[in-house]
């Protein structure tokens, strides 16, 4: 495995490969893995927004259009809202809540490895073999593929909601539910990139069925805009247990708003949604090393 | 061969080329039915809310929803479908190829395109609709007279759906990148088809102007027409109208547009 270490004035530096002497986890422990992933994922990320930035007028265009595609979904509650008072007994302001936090999370999931549903078109033009002989885990190269700096429209489109949620809410803040709202933005947004890697996983095995992974991410942000009560409790029941898509903003946002989930789980799994991000995001890993794995070329 | 012969035979390709992705189209049907579900249960909060919303028993906004999923990918409402192809032949200038052939370029997309929508139609609306029938109470018409009816108003919906797809793919011969057409395009088809929210229950004048903008005919009118809300005749009527206009300013661009080319080399 080649180091991609460079020197200050930019010339590569020899790589180290005396065995386990400064590294404690060892030469090709996760730890390594992981920091060299990290790097190979901000040079070819860095690489794809010094190209996008060559078309500046092109890129604030695309940016915006980012932000005004995702703001009709927000249209069409703020349509719904204009001849009711409330959904599902949620106010506006609340579903804004919701609405912002699974908006921001998705998004930033969306933002760093949302590249992630072409690999089913890698797989079928045989150009994942290109990814596999290069000495950068293929991951990072899969993740940071096309990175597309636009999609901070969607980010900001959320960001927007929530700040107007949590201008007009009102809620008798405590620490722990101030201290919620960032962490349902961070643990959901590793939720969502969890989904992006497990569906990336699948796609190994079916090539060409990206969408059945739209159906989870595009679908579960959708899905979790509105209040949970409204859906049938077999599907909460999957969304808490199965796929843990609850836990970006259900269970953790209606602890906010002082409301009880409808399915009768304690209130300390509020503060579950880090655990569970990290658990989904190590069960993705599991399952994206099987894919590659399982990966036959085309052999075309 | 005949013109009609050879459209035909143009169209039958464009069913077949979408036919061969079996595992695609499942994968759509999948996602078609999940977001069925979720629209279903917002709409069925919305209408407990407030029943007969814009003249709709939650019966029929159920069907709305399926409806919509149906026509999802038979109206291109979210993917795109010829236009990418045909901004691709106009930026590389295979276009020029395409100009010297002895068919008519428009008329020539138009059959591929159709025979696209009939095989999403089969392939992405049959199943969606059976499920939410399964699953939810719906105000599916009995006899076969409206579902014909709703038939006619997917056809030219469908003329409709690639009049302004068309248009939109033919800028590129002035913008020669069609990404932010095409967003645009893709965006303003969504809110204004009724995919997110059926457009009798906009809002005052917004409504109205939905109501009257060409998008209204892919998903509004079809639906309508199946629910019995809206007189077939009439419909059709707007239908072909648009169909009408939306073509006739595809030609005048299109003679402009290849006025334009310059085949470079030889």
């Amino acid at each position: 495995m080649a180091d991609l270490d460079e020197r200050a004035d930019g010339r590569p530096v020899a790589p180290v490969r005396e065995a386990g002497t400064e590294d404690p986890f060892g030469e090709y422990g996760t730890y390594r893995r992981v920091r060299d992933g990290l790097r190979a994922y901000r040079m070819i990320a860095a690489m794809w927004i010094r190209s996008t930035m060559a078309y500046r007028a092109s890129f604030a265009m695309t940016t915006f259009g980012n932000f005004a595609a995702t703001s009709f979904d927000f249209v069409a509650i703020l349509l719904m809202f204009s001849q009711v008072d409330e959904l599902g007994g949620f106010s506006l302001p609340e579903i804004a809540l919701l609405y912002g936090t699974s908006a921001v999370a998705f998004g930033l999931a969306d933002l760093m490895i949302g590249s992630m549903d072409r690999l089913g078109r890698r797989v079928r033009d045989g150009t994942l073999d290109t990814l596999l002989v290069r000495p950068v885990p293929v991951l990072a190269q899969v993740a940071a593929d096309k990175f597309a700096l636009r999609r901070l429209g969607r980010v900001t489109q959320g960001l927007f909601v929530l700040g107007y949620a949590l201008t007009t809410l009102d809620i008798a803040w405590t620490p722990a539910k101030v201290l919620m709202i960032p962490l349902m933005v961070g643990s959901g947004g590793l939720i969502f990139a969890a989904v992006f890697v497990g569906g990336a996983a699948f796609q190994f095995v079916a090539q060409d069925a990206s969408e059945v992974q739209n159906a989870f991410t595009y679908g579960g942000a959708t899905l979790l805009q509105y209040p949970p009560a409204l859906f049938a409790k077999d599907l909460l029941r999957g969304v808490t247990f199965v796929l843990p898509l609850a836990f970006v903003n259900w269970v953790p946002g209606l602890y906010v708003l002082g409301r009880p989930y409808p399915l009768d789980l304690p209130s300390w799994l509020a503060f579950a949604p880090p655990l569970v991000g990290v658990a989904c995001c190590a069960l993705a890993g599991v399952a994206w090393r099987a894919g590659l794995r399982s990966y036959r070329s085309t052999g075309s | 061969m005949g013109t009609g012969r050879l459209y035909a035979a143009v169209a039958a390709g464009g069913f077949r080329r979408y036919a061969t992705y079996r595992v695609a189209t499942a994968a759509g049907v999948f996602t078609n039915t999940v977001f069925g579900f979720i629209l279903a249960y917002t709409y069925m909060a919305l209408w407990h809310e407030k029943p007969h919303l814009g003249g709709y028993d939650q019966a029929q906004a159920l069907t709305y929803v399926w409806v919509g999923q149906a026509m999802f990918a038979v109206m291109v409402l979210g993917s795109a479908g010829f236009e990418e192809e045909l901004i691709e032949r106009i930026r590389t200038g295979d276009i020029a190829v395409d100009l010297y052939r002895p068919v008519d370029l428009q008329l020539w997309w138009l059959a591929a395109d159709l025979g696209r929508a009939l095989f999403q139609l089969l392939g992405r609306g049959v199943v969606p609709m059976m499920c939410g029938a399964l699953f939810f109470d719906l105000a599916l018409p009995s006899g076969p007279l409206p579902w014909l009816a709703c038939l006619v108003a997917v056809a030219l919906g469908a003329v409709v759906s690639f009049a302004i797809r068309y248009i939109v793919a033919l800028w590129a011969f002035w913008l020669l990148d069609g990404a932010g057409a095409m967003q645009i395009t893709w965006l303003t088809g969504v809110f204004f088809s009724g995919m997110l929210l059926p457009l009798n229950v906009f809002p005052g004048a917004l409504g109205e102007l939905a109501r009257a903008l060409p998008w209204s005919a892919l998903l509004q009118a079809p639906a309508d027409v199946l629910l019995g809300e809206a007189d077939p005749w009439g419909t059709y009527a707007f239908q072909l109208a648009w169909a009408a206009v939306l073509l006739a300013v595809g030609r005048l661009i299109q003679s402009a547009a290849t006025r334009k080319v310059v085949v470079q080399g030889g």
